[in-house]
């Protein structure tokens, strides 16, 4: 089965190119650009709409197992295939957590059966995320898992960090770290300034995400590993992070997309969809690292999608649990980044897609031919309002309800299959 | 009507002419509480509950009495031993004491914004009796009202508001009222007890006291908690009276007849020295107590009479439909 695309604006992010042009799937892989439509190949007319690679998002949280109540790996998945995410790079904070060969197996199982987009998993890098002793980073390896990391825990002890960074090299895992100073963020839900003095709410400085950053990189600095620091959120953590990059080593940088498209206003009279970890940033730092995004410096954006049930988010601010979900959101909201902040389509689509890939070592996130046929089309412009109620996702905490949006995905494919909008025979 | 609130969640909703409205009523009151009578009906037929989820015996007692010499039926719940205790949200409670059909709900809680959260669930008047650090709207009201009363006017004095900046919803809502009537305001602490950025929300800020009370008409003294005293933000309690106390010797930069307030409970010895809180030429301390009656009476007459006008409209409303 081959299907044809034409008229189509192929967004390249490997190329840096954007424009009309046609490609060919066959047999789950891009197999030729700009020709002709074979014989027998099933021809879509794109209608000058966008065909770009499916968004790799790095950092998911689905609540299998132990969370279901919040997101299943099926509601999961069907929101990444409506919102063109086709690979989920699942966290490990999940309960218990992914720190064996056998959740871990348990988990890829479950998530072949239940979703239609691509799930690989990050895998804990201590034991049940308690920051005291290494997971089996070498077995968990072999199972499949991409990355390793403890999620929004901070691993505290330095010679456990340091030690599991040198056995990490030794494999070649890449480590994800969590960049923050644990004594200063303890106790804060926003971010320290005029605004949380005025609300009332305890705040911690950017400082500490910075602090945490500096530590983190001298441990790569010693031990030569392969890191990527989830969110870089303010401007303060920039300098230390272009000098790491400059010195040689081998450090990205990830954020999600609430931190580049809302500052801590918009927390306005204690909104919980609005909390974060770490909490909204000032609009200088969302401007800093827009700014920083534009120039490469952080190389990923990713939905930090991390569903919270009513119960979770109906409390007081400061007793309310953090995240919001994002799978379906994430491309709309980074098409403010195009609409608003004149970043290019290409580049967007190599930060959602081509730099997560190439991180964890997958094949996906390209436009060339021999890539996997992953893929999205959707169009940048149609305007809409956001209703949160018809996200595909379990939990509906979304800081973008009745947001105006622009830019809607039309299909999502895996593999050269539609997964989105669902066929007839799939119901 | 100049008053137009449905809630009192701060004095930051609050318009100017808002805050005198309130004020000028309170002095009715005043008057009231000190004659031999001391009852009025306006709140007959209403129910008050008091939720205060933080223990507190002043505010508490203040809110009852004022809701009782103004006929309402009044409930207090000391919420800290009830069912919050055994796992019952907030919006559970809530909506549980709204089924009892309150007209006037006083809260207090000890997270900031949990009473915006509970004012969004129920369908009664609430007031803030104090959020966390956030506002504590009657605190800042009763001692507008003293100041305007000792000093005659509410307008270009220069306010020093000395201690725990950071910690205090007094503080917050008091620095905002005396904003929005064209006070100069100044904070005065140690740094670590002085909120991130306060220099941005236009007073001036002072770690050295006596600059901080060169001139002051008024001296508004915050308490410390103890628990903050033991090396955790300052050195020791002996410290921080040496260099952030009121006696005597540091009163004297203030202008001669600065007047010194307190929203209690004192820690005599560590932020105020017993002499001064008990000086009757300088201390406004018991006054304070005093308009706190007579402004929360104000407060709840004003949102009665706005509630009463909604339930009337919707009254109407329906009787139209029908």
């Amino acid at each position: 089965m081959s299907i044809w695309f034409h008229n189509a604006r192929l967004i390249d992010p490997e190329a840096g190119t954007d424009r009309i042009g046609t490609l060919l799937v066959r047999e789950g892989v891009i197999a030729e650009r700009d020709g002709p439509c074979p014989e027998g190949a099933e021809a879509v007319d794109a209608q000058g709409k966008c065909l770009a690679p499916g968004i790799v998002d790095l950092g998911v949280q689905v609540g299998e197992p132990g969370g279901q109540h919040k997101e299943s790996l099926r509601t999961a998945g069907l929101a990444a295939a409506a919102g063109g995410v086709t690979t989920i790079i699942m966290r490990p904070d999940t309960d218990p957590a992914i720190d064996t060969p056998e959740v871990l197996e348990y988990v890829t199982r479950r998530a072949k059966a239940r979703t239609p987009v691509n799930i690989r998993a990050m895998a804990a890098l201590t034991r049940g995320r308690d920051g005291r002793e290494m997971a089996e980073i070498g077995l968990l390896l072999d199972a499949g898992a991409v990355a390793f990391g403890d999620g929004d825990r901070v691993l505290r002890d330095t010679k456990v960090l340091g030690r599991a960074m040198t056995y990490a090299k030794g494999l070649g895992a890449l480590i994800v770290g969590h960049p923050q100073d644990t004594g200063l963020s303890q106790g804060a839900c926003a971010t320290s300034g005029k605004f949380a003095s005025l609300k009332g709410l305890p705040g911690v400085s950017p400082m500490a995400e910075r602090m945490g950053l500096d530590r983190d990189l001298g441990l790569v600095e010693m031990t030569g590993a392969r890191y990527h620091a989830d969110q870089i959120t303010c401007a303060r953590a920039l300098p230390p992070l272009e000098r790491a990059k400059n010195n040689g080593l081998d450090v990205t940088a990830g954020i999600s997309i609430h931190h580049l498209t809302l500052n801590e206003f918009d927390v306005g009279d204690y909104r919980t969809f609005f909390k974060f970890t770490p909490p909204l940033r000032s609009e200088d730092d969302r401007r800093a690292v827009v700014e920083a995004l534009r120039e490469g410096l952080i190389d990923i954006i990713c939905s930090m999608h991390t569903p919270q049930d009513e119960e979770s988010k109906r409390l007081p601010f400061e007793e309310a649990a953090p995240g919001a979900v994002g799978l379906e959101t994430l491309l709309p909201a980074a098409m403010r980044l195009h609409h608003s902040e004149g970043l290019g389509l290409p580049a967007l689509w190599r930060a959602l897609a081509l730099n997560p890939a190439q991180r964890l070592g997958l094949e996906a996130g390209r436009l060339s031919v021999g890539a996997p046929a992953d893929l999205v089309l959707f169009d940048p412009d149609t305007p809409f309002v956001l209703d949160r109620f018809k996200l595909r996702s379990k939990s509906k905490n979304t800081p973008f309800d009745e947001a105006r949006m622009e830019g809607r995905v039309i299909a999502s494919f895996v593999g050269g299959k539609r997964v989105y909008p669902e066929q007839a025979h799939d119901a | 009507m100049t008053f137009t609130q449905t809630h009192l969640l701060g004095i930051e909703p609050l318009h100017p002419a808002e805050i005198t409205a309130i004020l000028d009523l309170s002095e009715d009151y005043v008057a009231l509480n000190r004659s031999a009578e001391k009852h009025a009906e306006v709140l007959a037929g209403m129910t008050q509950i008091n939720m205060f989820f933080e223990a507190s015996t002043r505010t508490q007692a203040s809110f009852e009495l004022a809701g009782k010499r103004l006929g309402a039926d009044v409930m207090s719940m000391a919420m800290a031993q009830s069912s919050l205790k055994k796992g019952e949200t907030l919006i559970d409670t809530a909506l549980t004491l709204n089924a009892m059909h309150p007209d006037l709900l006083v809260v207090r809680h000890s997270s900031s914004g949990a009473v915006n959260l509970l004012a969004e669930k129920v369908n009664c008047a609430v007031l803030n009796a104090g959020d966390g650090r956030h506002e504590h709207p009657t605190q800042a009201l009763l001692d507008a009202l003293t100041i305007r009363r000792k000093k005659g006017r509410l307008h270009r004095l220069t306010v020093a508001i000395c201690g725990d900046i950071a910690h205090s919803r007094v503080a917050r809502s008091n620095l905002i009222l005396l904003g929005k009537m064209e006070n100069r305001v100044r904070l005065v602490g140690p740094p670590t007890l002085m909120p991130a950025q306060a220099a941005a929300f236009g007073v001036e800020v002072f770690d050295d006291m006596r600059a901080g009370l060169e001139g002051a008409d008024v001296v508004m003294m915050l308490r410390l908690q103890r628990e903050r005293m033991d090396g955790g933000f300052v050195p020791s309690e002996r410290e921080y009276f040496q260099r952030f106390g009121l006696d005597a010797e540091k009163l004297a930069y203030a202008k001669e007849d600065a007047i010194v307030m307190h929203p209690g409970p004192m820690n005599r010895g560590i932020e105020i020295d017993g002499a001064i809180a008990d000086d009757i030429n300088r201390s406004v301390i018991q006054e304070q107590v005093e308009m706190g009656v007579a402004v929360r009476m104000a407060c709840m007459d004003l949102l009665a009479q706005n509630l009463r006008k909604t339930r009337e409209r919707a009254r109407l409303r329906e009787v139209n439909h029908a």
